[in-house]
């Protein structure tokens, strides 16, 4: 049995020194996750809340199909986001492909389900409360989507953070797009799996420490979020 | 152009007309009133095969607070709020000074629902919101919702969570709300429904402060202390249909209706109690 306690020891090394490689890696990971959830910010709150509110037929259809995009396999998104991208493809002359570009629109389309379903339901349920005394006020669908995404705002940014969290885990989309190629799309996942194949534990140790500590952290604001938004009764 | 909302710093509490028989007055000939006569012709709601509101015929103009009463169930609630524009009737019409109710004047009927309907917000936010609504600059929100606030003692209370103030403090709230709107019309659906004496007495006091300020007011309740307190006339409801109305002074010593007798004798008028009201529409 192999003993990885020195390994581990290193790995805590990086992070403490702030390796610039490894800060290199993280860095990239946050900046084209965060672009991503921003993305899916402006696409999936628009659609979740125009779901909601509007009525029309097939709608229905629509808000499960939404639902079932939210399980998307990343690896299936990668291979989507490949093959537009590629020279052969529709989007091909964009030459999108193994750049960060790539990466966040891949991410972009995996986390914009996950925002827009979340935002639905959640519009959705206040609409119902909230329409008669809109109707009271002469309120048009504008205002009264902008009026629910207000109130929804602690569900909202909850939603957002799912995102992001499932956007900087993910290694199967990115890993296809970006190509992992060093200084340009190494993101901390795809660096951990290059990492343990070529046996640099330490690296990969590291990178999965400071992951670890995101995950921990979402789920910190996460909470706080939610007993602000309890405590002042706007949950 | 009679379609515009009023503008913010036209005073919208204008005089009251004086009751006029609408029947002399043709709606085009009051065109200074957003709202005003509100009537409702041969107006039907029904749900699975029964006329939750039967045939109604009726006309508010004039001044002061006219009651709705009746038993649970009666149709007040939905007489209310198909005279807001809230609820498509099945069959007859809903006009405001001889239109249908439109988007833009919607501001100009306030509604209190009997369960208050807060945003997540503060108590000076909720104002503000709705102020927002009515096209109100955005640089008088502010200072009209300390006004209205302060009108129903909340002031201290503008900063709090709206929902989590008491029951007595959301109600006051959501009237409060509505009265900055400066509403010609204000309709109550039970706004004193199991709220303290004190928080009923304060509602009670801002309705009237707001008829005095020349606001009409449409008020469903079923107290008849509290009726006898602010009623100018009272409507008499019985399984979706208005049995009489009268004004106040004559109602509570001298009802015309018996069902309207027998409710004011306490006795209990059960919905499927349809014989009776055959029997009343039979006798003239
Ligand atoms: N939208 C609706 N669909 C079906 N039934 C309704 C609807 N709104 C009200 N009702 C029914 O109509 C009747 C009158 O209700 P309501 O106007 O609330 O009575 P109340 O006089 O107590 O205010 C009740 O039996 C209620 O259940
Ligand atoms: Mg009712």
């Amino acid at each position: 049995m192999q003993d990885f306690s020195g390994e581990f020891f290193d790995a805590f090394k990086l992070v403490a020194a702030l390796d610039p490689t490894l800060l290199e890696v993280v860095g990239l990971s946050l900046r084209v996750s965060l672009c991503a959830v921003v993305i899916a910010a402006m696409v999936g709150l628009p659609l979740g809340a125009f779901l909601a509110v509007a009525r029309f037929p097939g709608r229905g259809a629509a808000v499960i199909l939404l639902n079932s995009l939210m399980g998307l396999p990343p690896v299936v998104v990668g291979l989507a986001v490949y093959l537009m991208l590629s020279n052969a493809g529709p989007l091909g002359v964009l030459q999108l492909l193994y750049t960060p570009g790539a990466m966040i629109i891949a991410q972009a389309l995996l986390v914009t389900p996950i925002v827009a379903a979340l935002t639905r339901q959640t519009v959705e349920d206040m609409r119902g409360e909230y329409a008669e005394y809109l109707a009271t006020l002469g309120t048009g669908p504008f205002a009264m989507v902008a009026t629910l995404l207000v109130d929804a705002r602690y569900s909202l940014l909850t939603a957002l953070l799912a995102g992001f969290g499932r956007a900087i885990a993910e290694v199967g989309a990115v890993i296809i797009v970006g190509g992992n190629i060093n200084h340009v799309t190494r993101v901390m996942t795809t660096t951990i799996a290059l990492e343990t194949s070529k046996g640099n534990l330490a690296m990969a140790m590291g990178l999965g420490m400071v992951l670890i500590a995101i995950a921990v952290s979402i789920n910190a604001v996460l909470m706080s979020l939610r007993s602000a938004a309890t405590n002042a009764a706007y949950g | 152009m009679l379609d515009r909302p009023r503008s913010p710093q036209e005073p919208a509490n204008v005089v009251a007309p004086r009751p006029v028989p609408a029947e002399r007055v043709p709606a085009h000939a009051l065109p200074s009133d957003p709202v005003l006569p509100l009537s409702a012709r041969g107006l039907v709601f029904a749900r699975a095969g029964r006329r939750l509101i039967d045939d109604i015929d009726f006309t508010l103009e004039g001044a002061g607070i006219t009651l709705i009463m009746g038993h649970n169930g009666a149709g007040k609630s939905l007489l209310l709020r198909l005279l807001a524009g809230l609820v498509e009737p099945d069959a007859g019409t809903v006009t405001w000074n001889g239109r249908a109710p439109d988007r833009a004047r919607a501001t100009r009927v306030g509604f209190v629902f009997q369960k208050p309907v807060l945003l997540r917000r503060s108590a000076l936010g909720n104002v503000v919101h709705a102020l927002k609504c009515a096209g109100v600059k955005r640089a008088e929100r502010k200072l009209r919702a300390h006004e209205a606030l302060q009108r129903a003692r909340l002031a201290p209370l503008a900063g709090v969570p709206a929902r989590l103030m008491s029951g007595g403090e959301q109600q006051r709230l959501a009237l409060a709300r509505a009265l900055a709107l400066r509403p010609r019309v204000l309709m109550l659906d039970e706004p004193t429904a199991s709220l303290d004496p004190t928080s009923v007495a304060h509602i009670e006091a801002l309705a009237l402060e707001a008829v005095r300020a020349g606001t009409r007011i449409l008020f469903v309740g079923h107290d008849l202390a509290q009726a006898r307190r602010l009623a100018d006339e009272v409507v008499f409801m019985h399984s979706g249909r208005i049995a009489e109305r009268t004004p106040a002074a004559t109602f509570f010593d001298n009802p015309q209706s018996p069902l309207a007798a027998r409710f004011l004798a306490g006795d209990l008028l059960l919905d499927e109690d349809r014989k009776l009201k055959r029997e009343e529409e039979t006798t003239p």
